[in-house]
C-alpha cells in the first residue's frame, strides 16, 4: 500500500500513526517532507522503518521549505510524475490527513 | 489508468488543493485519464467564481476551470457540502431561494454518488486534504 | 453499475471540532446504498466518534450519534476500531455506540491492503 502523509511529524500524529500500519511505501508531500529532513527527532524514527517501509520525499515540497539539502540518506526523491507512478504501482493509497 | 482525486479542502488555507492540481497535471502528463475530479468538504470553494487573488500569485479556481476546459474533464462539487458553503448554480438558486449564483466555469455540481461512481470506475482514487 | 467493490473509510479525527466526521458518515451511506462492500475503520482520535453520549445542545450543531445507528439499516455492519487507539484514550468498547469488531494495528493494517479505495476525509 502507499501511504500518503502531508503533516508534519511534530504537528500531527499521522507519521507515527502510519508506520504503525501496515507497510509498503511511504510518499510524504506538504508539510509531511518535514519527517524526512536530517538532525530531529525523528530521523531515528524513520530510520528504524525503514525495513518495513520504502521512503519517498516529494521535491517540490522540499525545496519550497528550504530542507531539500538535508535528506535523511535512504530517502528518494520524486517529483509528481514520479508521485503519479508511485499511485500507479500501488493498488490502494491511503492519504493519512 | 482511470484516476479519480478527491479534494478535501478549500483554496489557499490548505496546500490540498495545490497539490491536487500539480497531481492532476501530472497524471495527464503521462498520458493517463482523470475520470473525474470531486470536491468534498471546504474543496467545494476550489469552485467560486469571486475569488480575487493577488495578481503576482496563483489563481487557484482559474487554473481549475482552464485545466477542465483543455482536459474536458469532470470536476464535480457535492451539492449538499456546496449547500452548506454556499457555492451556487442556477439550479441551486432557483431551488434555494438564492439571488445569485457563484460557480465557476468548468465545475458542475452534483450528489455524492458522483464520488462513489469515481471510486469504482477509477483504477485509482486518491485524497488530498488536510 | 454491477461492479462491486471494496470501499473502506478510515476516520481518525474527532467529532465537531471538524466536520469530516459527519460529511464522511454521509459518503458512507450513499456507498452503502450503491451497494458497494462498505467497512469502516476508527482509528486515532476517530474512535471518539463512536463514544455514545453525545449532547450537543450547548454547542448547538447537530448531533449525529443516531446516524451510526443507521448504518445497520444500510447494511454496513463492518465497524473496526483500533484496540490501541481505545486503550490510548481511556476507552473501552462498552463507551461505544455500537457494535463493533476490535482490532489491532497491524491487523488493521492488513484489512487496508485488501481494500479497492480507501477513504479518508
Amino acid at each position: 500500500m502507499l501511504h500518503i502523509i502531508n503533516k508534519s511529524p511534530l504537528d500531527r500524529p499521522a507519521f507515527d500513526s502510519a508506520l504503525k500500519t501496515g507497510e509498503g511505501a511511504i510518499l510524504l508531500i506538504e508539510d509531511g517532507v518535514y519527517a524526512a529532513a536530517k538532525g530531529g527527532v525523528v530521523e531515528p524514527k524513520l530510520k528504524a522503518a525503514m525495513g518495513k517501509f520504502k521512503f519517498y520525499a516529494l521535491t517540490p515540497d522540499l525545496e519550497a521549505r528550504g530542507i531539500a539539502d538535508r535528506l535523511i540518506e535512504g530517502v528518494t526523491t520524486v517529483d509528481y510524475a514520479g508521485f503519479v507512478d508511485l499511485v500507479a504501482e500501488y493498488k490502494t493509497s491511503q492519504s493519512w490527513l | 489508468m482511470k484516476f479519480a482525486i478527491l479534494v478535501n479542502e478549500g483554496p489557499y488555507t490548505h496546500q490540498a488543493s495545490d497539490t491536487a492540481f500539480q497531481f492532476a497535471k501530472a497524471v495527464l502528463a503521462k498520458g493517463h485519464e482523470i475520470f473525474r475530479i470531486f470536491f468534498y468538504h471546504d474543496g467545494v470553494n476550489n469552485a467560486t467564481r469571486l475569488t480575487t487573488p493577488p495578481q503576482d500569485d496563483r489563481n487557484i479556481v482559474n487554473r481549475w476551470s482552464k485545466l477542465a476546459e483543455e482536459h474536458n474533464l469532470d470536476m464535480v462539487v457535492c451539492v449538499a457540502a456546496a449547500q452548506r458553503r454556499g457555492i451556487v448554480d442556477e439550479g441551486e438558486m432557483k431551488r434555494n431561494g438564492k439571488d445569485a449564483t457563484n460557480l465557476a466555469p468548468g465545475f458542475r455540481i452534483s450528489g455524492l454518488g458522483q464520488l462513489v461512481e469515481a471510486g469504482i470506475q477509477a483504477d485509482r482514487l486518491v485524497v488530498f486534504g488536510d | 453499475m454491477s461492479t462491486t467493490k471494496q470501499f473502506m473509510f478510515v476516520n481518525r479525527k474527532a467529532p465537531y471540532g471538524t466536520i469530516y466526521a459527519w460529511e464522511s458518515l454521509e459518503v458512507v451511506l450513499i456507498a452503502a446504498a450503491f451497494e458497494q462492500d462498505v467497512s469502516m475503520a476508527f482509528l486515532d482520535d476517530g474512535v471518539y466518534q463512536l463514544k455514545k453520549g453525545h449532547q450537543t445542545k450547548g454547542i448547538e450543531v447537530k448531533a449525529f450519534e443516531k446516524t451510526f445507528g443507521a448504518l445497520e439499516d444500510y447494511d454496513v455492519t463492518k465497524i473496526y476500531v483500533d484496540q490501541e487507539s481505545l486503550t490510548e484514550r481511556g476507552l473501552t468498547t462498552d463507551d461505544l455506540a455500537l457494535p463493533v469488531e476490535v482490532f489491532s494495528r497491524a491487523e488493521l493494517g492488513k484489512l487496508m491492503e485488501a481494500q479497492d479505495v480507501l477513504l479518508s476525509f
